[in-house]
């Protein structure tokens, strides 16, 4: 028996166990999933909880219930993955061997990568919204913040979810405005981004929002220690807070750096277009854990999931493998009073205004701040538990970008990323 | 994307003055695009761009901040000091290599 081993049960590895329970020929091929949590996260639900919108009840389930019949589900922490020999190796000594691989270990924060941060008021005026502990230890610093400077915070990028520190922006704006208090509020927001966001179209609609709000924006500000009560940047500016919400440094499992299979942020280096590990040919890695110039977003990993189910059969069939990701990624961006803007990339087209998914019908409008796009993201959690994580197919969802609906200017706004700047790497022999 | 020519050299450039082809690049070109920025290129400097041009031959990538500071072994306070405001978008156009895409 043949084995196909997984390397975490969040979104990307959920999804490929169900995919692939599918399509493998079960007599022949066996099918692992090694998690070392036994939950299972619906993050995008993160954000709502500082807002006493969501609890944690909205955002955890036991990772084994969304685990097909037949694929064994197995609770332990993988120590190394040892590529020249096909295993990885566990914490408690066990071994597993695997004939293809699939990293799906995603992202994690890790705020001790900024000096002070952890010593100078971590959980105390310092929270982070991307745990379900920080995300509750903020809800409840907030329902008793009497006012002052709020600084909402990047600290390096890539992070998961790019627009998630806007969206908390905005929402927490919004947040004082209902309970009276926005005027003893001041709200910056730091980012090392020159603009609100990296594409330059969206940023520019984002920066007009934050004006709108009587938002400050801090931009290119490299954040190089915390003090208590101040971010400093490299080049000596300072910006005072009562309060800091920061998305900390993004780094990718741990497992990574122990296996010599991650670069400086232990992402692993990953063909963007056919999600083949770099380092061997029988390594394939999605979602958050990867190196590529796309967004770490749950979005993402549904249609990374697609292509990768094709070439994950593809090689083990002997085949090329032909399924092209093209950088897709679909995100809503809750701005708060109830509205909600929807953006629709990928590598080569940045996000542009229209409807999506039909033209003209919508119903959700792109790069505009709508009720509808607000339900959209709303219903997501149901999407996601009920439908994305089993695998069935939704409808306007396809792995690759479609541009009905969209007004696309005859000079399409160009993502910065140059396509020939992305090599593809050397395989090993 | 236009064409230009620094310190003797015709170079493709892009809109906002990164060239197109590190193969165009030489050590003149840095200096003429070095001066446009304000900089004058000490010894340090030019650590940072080998660092740069070495490493994007090597990955196909231009280093990120964290990596110049990791493996290229030059403390990020030290980076900014040499390129103010904005290093790695000032660095990357001295090398001759692209602008940074920020990772969405």
């Amino acid at each position: 028996m043949k084995k196909v081993l997984i390397i975490g049960a969040g979104t990307g590895g959920t999804m490929m166990a169900v995919n692939l329970s599918r399509k493998l020929n079960r007599k022949e091929w066996g099918i692992t999933v090694l998690d070392k949590d036994p939950n299972h996260y619906y993050q995008p639900g993160y954000l709502f909880i500082p807002f006493d919108m969501y609890t944690r009840r909205d955002v955890i389930r036991k990772g084994e219930k969304y685990m097909p019949r037949g694929v064994e589900y197995l609770l332990a922490e993988a120590e190394q993955i040892i590529p020249d020999q096909n295993k990885v190796t566990l914490k408690d000594g066990r071994e597993i061997s695997y004939d293809v691989l699939i990293i799906a270990t995603g992202t994690t924060i890790y705020p001790e990568e900024t000096e002070g941060m952890l010593e100078n008021g971590w959980r105390e005026n310092i929270f982070d919204f991307y745990t379900v502990e920080g995300a509750e230890a903020l809800a409840e610093k907030l329902r008793t913040f009497e006012g002052g400077r709020v600084a909402v915070h990047v600290a390096e990028m890539p992070i998961k979810c790019p627009v998630a520190p806007l969206e908390f922006l905005f929402m927490v704006e919004w947040y004082f405005n209902k309970k009276g208090m926005r005027k003893n509020v001041d709200i910056d927001f730091v980012t090392p981004l020159s603009g609100a966001f990296s594409k330059p179209g969206t940023a520019k609609v984002m920066g007009h929002m934050m004006e709108e709000r009587g938002i400050n924006m801090v931009a290119d500000f490299g954040t190089e220690r915390v003090e208590p009560g101040k971010l400093i940047s490299y080049d000596d500016r300072s910006v005072d807070f009562d309060l800091l919400v920061t998305t900390p440094t993004n780094m990718g499992d741990a497992l990574m750096e122990r296996s010599g299979l991650g670069d400086d942020l232990n992402f692993v280096p990953t063909d963007k277009h056919t999600l083949q590990a770099e380092a061997r040919d029988n390594i394939f890695v999605i979602g958050d854990a990867t190196n590529l110039p796309s967004s770490k977003a749950g979005s993402v990993v549904h249609f990374e999931a697609e292509i990768l189910t094709e070439n994950v059969l593809s090689y083990i069939n002997g085949k090329e493998l032909k399924a092209s990701f093209d950088g897709h990624s679909n995100c809503f961006v809750e701005s708060g009073y109830g509205k909600a803007f929807l953006i629709d990339f990928n590598y080569e087209l940045d996000p542009v205004e229209g409807t999506y998914p039909m033209p003209v019908l919508g119903p959700f409008s792109l790069l505009k701040e709508t009720r509808v796009n607000h339900l959209g993201k709303l219903f997501m959690k149901f999407m996601y538990w009920n439908i994305l994580l089993r695998g069935i197919p939704a409808p306007g969802l396809g792995s690759k970008m479609g541009t009905a609906g969209k007004k696309i200017p005859k000079e399409p706004p160009k993502s910065n990323t140059r396509p020939d700047l992305h090599v593809v790497g050397k395989k090993a022999a | 994307m236009s064409t230009k020519e620094i310190a003797g050299n015709t170079v493709n450039l892009t809109e906002d003055g990164y060239l197109t082809d590190p193969s165009q690049w030489t050590k003149e070109i840095a200096e003429a695009i070095a001066a446009e920025e304000g900089i004058t290129l000490s010894e340090a400097h030019w650590k940072v761009i080998d660092f740069l041009k070495k490493d994007y031959e090597a990955t196909g990538t231009l280093a990120s901040i964290r990596r110049i500071n990791k493996t290229g072994g030059i403390p990020t306070k030290e980076f900014y000091t040499l390129f103010p405001d904005g290093p790695l978008k000032k660095a990357a156009r001295i090398a001759g290599l692209s602008r940074p895409a920020s990772c969405v």
